[in-house]
């Protein structure tokens, strides 16, 4: 044990290259390391390290009592670990993508949301519910759902959704440290899209901030997850005609990082918000409220939304039709900015 | 439970007819028949998994190894019939009369590959795992309800046992009797899952058991047992007896998709000793003076060139057009989606 903790705090200091995937990988190590009562939990994670080989190698290293290959029932996965989450453990359960997560629903909403509540806080549901999720990448059918707005419409969760490694590991453990249930959405297009400087051991990003990842004057750029790469896309191609985009990099869907959203439109006046769930009950119109109720005497012009338009995520063949494009994006950032 | 469900075998692995009662059901035509689809669903396969290599379609989930349980169960039907498959029975498909074009075009992202011959009563392959099991529940339902003879068969592996779909799809058959064929292929795998770990029981049949459906176990490389205890339950589900449960024991010879690599999961070795099920048939054939040299170049000749047309069509296919995204949501489809494909419609430049 204490020859663990120094090699902790000297890893403290280093850090290494990881994508995404690893990056993910290697916050559940850490905190299988680091805390007895996490647990993993889900469909090929142990043997096979996970179809995304998220949990690659964890099993060999933590057991198959610590790394556990369920049966396949995402209800039984997630109605379990609400059972284990209770009695004294730290379940960090993988959904395998997220059009999989529709049987667990049931168990979402009736019992992980509001357990809490119900018994006035004398029980909690620590729990991370991890998947993959987003289109682009060729996938059969039913693998490319965006549906976050089912759980932020839940009340009592908490979702994230990192767009880089750095956030991604720091994100999944303060997720898994946090007392209460949080969706963790890992953009699967983004899992081997980009390497980056991870720092090894333990640290946190906090869930409820979002950041500015680029400054500008002209028009704030909302987006998320696998979005984000997309909307700098538009945001270089709008600073070549003279448009300067601010963009945010919003990392936690609920709650909303609304000062960041405020401080940045009330500079810009303008706002374009950028998502690839179907645009109807989307979380675009969350942040248009926030928007509207923090800053509407600074608008310059009508918030845009560029969203996945409101039918189901097609067959792969018609993907990059339905996933907001830079194009659709510049559209709407011209359309704010010459209003 | 084992032996309450001994796997029931007609041949061996040598093709010798271990059941002699089935001696006189077993004829040139019947036989040339199974061996014709397993072939071509065979050569369906291998060129699938070589065009996803080349990148000429998507992920693909390769049925090699079982061949026999799903030309056999297929053939069991009959025209006006329903089946509800999953993604891995594209082989039970094309047998029942799904188009090869199409069904390459499935594997190419393209919806084109869900819609079914006119008249012809095939559910898209279901993805979610057993979800198709309620949906062929409540089509052999609505086939009671009309008070015709048609019955509905469900395609569902091992792992799909473990769902909630599962269970209530075969209560909602045994309470309503409806005239529904449970069909699983038990591969042994749900991707790196062995059954071991994925249920306790012994078998699969035993959970037909709970719900007083008749089930058997079979040999699911032997496509007589498959062939003849399908056509029983679909004999006994016209003949308005209810529903029944197939557990065909099965392999699969290669990956669980293009994308998977079973040597992590797969200790090395195992399933060496299963005799392919077109190999078996073969020796049958041979141990029966039904092994035609000319017949099999001859058909070889033809499917080839059925499999290389039917690529061919699907690569000449026209490009999936955006339009297809919004129009066929709705029968009738909102302003607001009509207003969401113009406007996309036009940024893009209309052909
Ligand atoms: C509800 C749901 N959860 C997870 C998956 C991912 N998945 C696809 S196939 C599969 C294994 C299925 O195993 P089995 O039922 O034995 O069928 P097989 O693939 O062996 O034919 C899994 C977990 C899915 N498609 N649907
Ligand atoms: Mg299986």
């Amino acid at each position: 044990m204490n020859v663990k903790m120094e090699k902790q705090s000297e890893q403290k200091q280093t850090t290494h290259q990881l994508t995404m995937v690893q990056a993910v990988s290697d916050a559940m190590k850490t905190m299988l390391e680091i805390d007895d009562t996490t647990l993993l939990l889900g469909e090929d994670i142990g043997k096979n390290g996970g179809v995304f080989r998220a949990t690659e190698g964890l099993q060999e290293l933590f057991g198959e009592d610590r790394v556990v290959d369920t049966p396949l029932s995402e209800a039984g996965i997630v109605g379990t670990a609400v059972g284990l989450a209770v009695n004294g453990f730290k379940p960090v359960v993988e959904m395998q993508f997220m059009g999989f997560v529709y049987p667990a629903y049931d168990q979402i909403m009736t019992h992980v949301s509001r357990l809490r509540m119900k018994t006035m806080g004398r029980f909690s549901v620590p729990m991370v519910i991890r998947t993959p999720y987003g289109a682009g990448i060729r996938a059969p059918e039913i693998h490319s759902d965006s549906a976050e707005t089912i759980f932020t419409h839940m009340p009592g969760i908490k979702v994230v959704c990192p767009a880089t490694p750095y956030d991604a590991k720091g994100l999944l453990i303060a997720a898994i440290e946090d007392p209460d249930p949080v969706i963790f959405m890992e953009p699967m297009r983004s899992y081997r899209a980009q390497r980056e400087e991870v720092p090894t051991g333990k640290y946190t990003v906090e869930i409820g901030k979002g950041e500015k990842i680029q400054e500008g004057t002209d028009v704030t750029i909302i987006a998320w997850g696998a979005m984000v790469p997309v909307a700098m896309q538009a945001a270089k191609q709008a600073e070549e005609r003279g448009m300067s985009c601010e963009v945010l990099d919003l990392k936690t869907l609920y709650p909303l990082d609304r000062d960041l959203i405020a401080e940045s439109v009330q500079k810009t006046g303008r706002a374009v918000i950028v998502h690839e769930a179907h645009g109807t009950g989307g979380l675009g119109n969350d942040i248009l409220s926030v928007i509207n109720d923090t800053s509407f005497l600074y608008l310059r012009a009508p918030i845009e939304r560029v969203t996945g338009f409101d039918v189901p995520v097609p067959f792969f063949a018609l993907e990059e039709h339905y996933l907001p494009s830079p194009k659709r994006i510049l559209q709407s950032i011209e359309k704010v900015v010459h209003f | 439970m084992e032996e309450h469900f001994p796997m029931k075998k007609i041949m061996d692995d040598q093709g010798n007819l271990i059941d002699s009662s089935y001696a006189n059901d077993i004829d040139e035509d019947l036989v040339k028949k199974l061996y014709y689809h397993m072939s071509r669903i065979r050569l369906f396969d291998r060129k699938a998994i070589s065009l996803q290599r080349q990148g000429r379609i998507g992920t693909y989930p390769p049925f090699e190894g079982q061949e026999a349980s799903q030309v056999g169960s297929a053939l069991a039907l009959d025209t006006d019939d329903w089946l509800f498959p999953t993604y891995r029975d594209h082989g039970a498909m094309l047998t029942f009369g799904s188009e090869m074009t199409r069904t390459f075009l499935y594997w190419n992202g393209r919806a084109e590959g869900c819609v079914p011959p006119e008249g012809k009563n095939i559910f898209p392959a279901a993805v979610p795992i057993a979800t198709q099991i309620p949906h062929a529940v409540g089509a052999a339902w609505a086939e009671k309800r009309k008070g015709t003879k048609n019955i509905a068969i469900a395609y569902f592996g091992d792992g799909a046992t473990s769902e909630g779909d599962f269970h209530e799809g075969l209560n909602f058959a045994s309470v309503f009797q409806t005239p529904t064929i449970l069909f699983n292929q038990n591969n042994g795998y749900a991707i790196s899952v062995p059954i071991e770990k994925q249920m306790h029981s012994k078998t699969i049949a035993q959970k037909g058991l709970a719900y007083d459906i008749p089930s058997v176990r079979i040999d699911g490389n032997d496509v007589f047992a498959v062939y003849f205890e399908t056509k029983k339950a679909v004999e006994r589900a016209r003949a308005g007896e209810g529903p029944s449960l197939i557990e065909a024991v099965t392999w699969r010879t290669g990956a669980h998709t293009t994308a998977d690599d079973p040597s992590k999961y797969r200790p090395v070795g195992q399933g060496d000793n299963v005799v392919h099920p077109i190999e078996r048939l073969e020796n049958y054939m041979k141990n029966n003076d039904f092994w035609d040299e000319t017949w099999i170049a001859k058909m070889e000749a033809e499917l080839t060139q059925e499999v290389e047309s039917a690529l061919e069509a699907m690569e000449e296919y026209p490009p999936a057009k955006p339009e297809d995204l919004f129009d066929h949501v709705f029968t009738n489809p909102p302003s607001q989606l009509v207003e969401q494909k113009e406007s996309y419609l036009d940024l893009i430049g209309r052909e």
